[in-house]
């Protein structure tokens, strides 16, 4: 009778943050995407010092994923228990330094405009 | 496998409730509402507007076409009720498990804001309050419990909070921030702490136990442990009633310095005094206290227990109905079913035993409309993040046979006091909870 659903998935993360902040946070996060997408497509590739600096960025967003998440959550990094804990924590701290490098790299883009100089 | 598990419906829907926090570990479960809807005149009566009144009549709106609904319960706010446990210490504010039940009724629904008085399976009619004649063709009976602090002699509900050092979390919203207000006082100097659970069926039967040990956490936070004493005083010669989590419990207890003691059934509590009185097997014993936190006896309304619908032989005391544990049909009356704590069945009064039970009643209830027999069978599926400090807990799910039932297998281990298991606790059973009562859950 019952199937795993994406909608129903969708439906428990609405309810979670509330459905505004939920789709807003989605539609952020597509826009950003996007915006990635149109800098390597206008500039025909990566420019490497941005690059360089959006990957410099990521510890920082790793740490503050994590911190994130401990401060909603009343966690400390003492109740990390077992294996799956730490496999979790990764990968907020993955998906923090990812996010944010994406984002320092379109910002930088976006900034600065197209620089032939930097690209590879 | 034992002949109880249905694995399609457990493993996906225990996923489904339990997975969310996971990270994307697993999908959620789709709601029956995506089967074909049925068309029918049939009235059908539901008793209370707790977790599983709201969620079937969310379920049967979408499932039939032309179904007179007609929902029965005079309380306007609803209670999340795992939430109490997180209030009571310290962690979200009285509101966050308060909502108006209007917010989560669906349209085509009569919601009949009164109590029942009166349950006549024979005649198949409910009467209530305001004088009105209920007729039914089908009755859903989703009353939940009553707390029966009268049974608690010299107990009043009144007075919980500091002055008393007495704390009452099952009460709801205001008492658990009480509750808060005494343990609060009770951890900043320390002192004896005692905690108990009633001799009676109850709802998630973890939570004294999880309240105890979160108080231990905040003695120890505040450096005021190695001068305090905690008591857990059980009512039988067990913490929990399956076996391997029991054993694990009693580690947990013995680690953490927890003196236990069996045997001990509250009969009453001194508030003034901070004396706690308790029935043993050689009488009775009084126990000081600084902090108590009381757990009342529980029992089915008066309204139901007088309907005929209880259990003649068993829990005699208690009044639960007499339900079919697989199918959850009435096993006296056919067209009367029964969704949450109100049913008698050997285990689980929680909000995941009611997430179980709504798609087996929603199909035997769908199929005896349409003439045919349901499908469905709940194998006693239940499931309470035991909370050992605050950022820890256990996620134990089990069934009527005492198996573990694991939502993770080799990933998220039942019995390991895990961050993830804390963090379903914390932050996605409410939403799951939320997704529920709409029926999309």
């Amino acid at each position: 009778m019952e199937e795993f659903s994406v909608g129903t998935f969708l439906a428990v993360f609405e309810e979670m943050f509330g459905p505004w902040l939920f789709w807003a946070m989605v539609a952020v996060a597509a826009l950003i995407t996007v915006a990635y997408l149109y800098v390597l497509i206008r500039d025909h590739g990566m420019g490497m010092r941005r690059f360089l600096l959006a990957q410099l960025s990521m510890p920082i967003g790793a740490v503050a994923a994590v911190a994130f998440v401990m401060w909603i959550t009343n966690s400390r990094m003492a109740d990390i228990g077992g294996p799956i804990d730490w496999i979790v924590l990764l990968g907020v701290a993955v998906l923090g330094a990812g996010g944010f490098s994406i984002l320092v790299y379109v910002a930088q883009s976006l900034i600065r405009g197209k620089r032939e100089e930097d690209l590879i | 496998m034992t002949p109880y598990l249905d694995p399609s419906l457990a493993a996906a829907s225990r996923r489904g409730f339990l997975g969310i926090a996971a990270g994307g570990l697993a999908y959620a479960a789709a709601p029956g509402h995506a089967q074909a809807e049925v068309s029918t005149n049939a009235r059908i009566a539901i008793l209370g507007a707790g977790a599983g009144g709201i969620a079937i009549a969310n379920r049967l709106v979408e499932r039939l076409d032309g179904a007179r609904i007609t929902l029965v319960d005079g309380k306007t706010e609803h209670w999340y009720q795992p939430g109490l446990t997180l209030i009571a210490a310290g962690l979200r504010p009285g509101d966050y498990a308060r909502s108006q039940n209007a917010s989560w009724l669906p349209r085509g629904v009569d919601w009949v804001q009164e109590y029942a008085t009166e349950i006549d399976p024979e005649a198949q009619v409910v009467r209530t309050t305001g004088g009105q004649r209920l007729e039914y063709d089908y009755l859903i009976v989703s009353t939940g419990l009553v707390l029966d602090w009268d049974a608690v002699e010299g107990f009043d509900l009144d007075r919980v909070g500091p002055e008393t050092g007495t704390g009452a979390h099952y009460a709801g919203p205001d008492a658990a921030v009480k509750t808060w207000a005494a343990m609060d006082a009770f951890t900043d100097r320390g002192g004896h702490a005692l905690f108990s659970r009633p001799a009676t069926e109850m709802k998630c039967a973890g939570a004294p136990i999880k309240y105890c040990f979160l108080t231990d956490d905040y003695l120890r936070r505040k450096g005021t442990r190695d001068g305090s004493h905690i008591t857990y005083a059980a009512h039988s010669g067990i913490l929990f009633g399956v076996p391997v989590i029991n054993e694990k419990v009693v580690l947990i207890m013995r680690r953490q310095e927890v003196e236990v003691c069996h045997h001990h059934v509250l009969q009453s509590v001194d508030m003034d005094r901070k004396r706690a009185t308790f029935r043993t097997q050689d009488g009775t014993t009084d126990i000081d206290y600084d902090f108590f936190n009381v757990i009342p006896p529980q029992r089915a309304p008066q309204v139901v227990r007088d309907s005929g619908l209880s259990w003649e032989e068993r829990w005699t005391d208690q009044g639960w109905i007499e339900v079919d544990m697989h199918t959850l049909r009435h096993a006296r009356y056919p067209n009367v079913f029964g969704i949450g704590d109100i049913n008698g069945v050997p285990k689980g009064k929680t909000a995941a035993s009611v997430k179980f039970h709504l798609p087996v009643v929603e199909d035997h209830l769908v199929a005896q409309i349409q003439g045919r027999e349901g499908t469905l069978s709940y194998n006693g599926y239940t499931s309470c993040p035991l909370i050992t400090r605050v950022g820890r807990a256990m996620l134990i799910e089990f069934d009527y046979q005492d198996n573990l039932v694991p939502s993770f297998p080799g990933i998220v281990a039942p019995l390991e006091e895990l961050w993830i298991s804390w963090l379903m606790k914390e932050v996605a059973l409410k939403a799951t909870y939320n997704a529920m009562l709409r029926g999309r859950a």
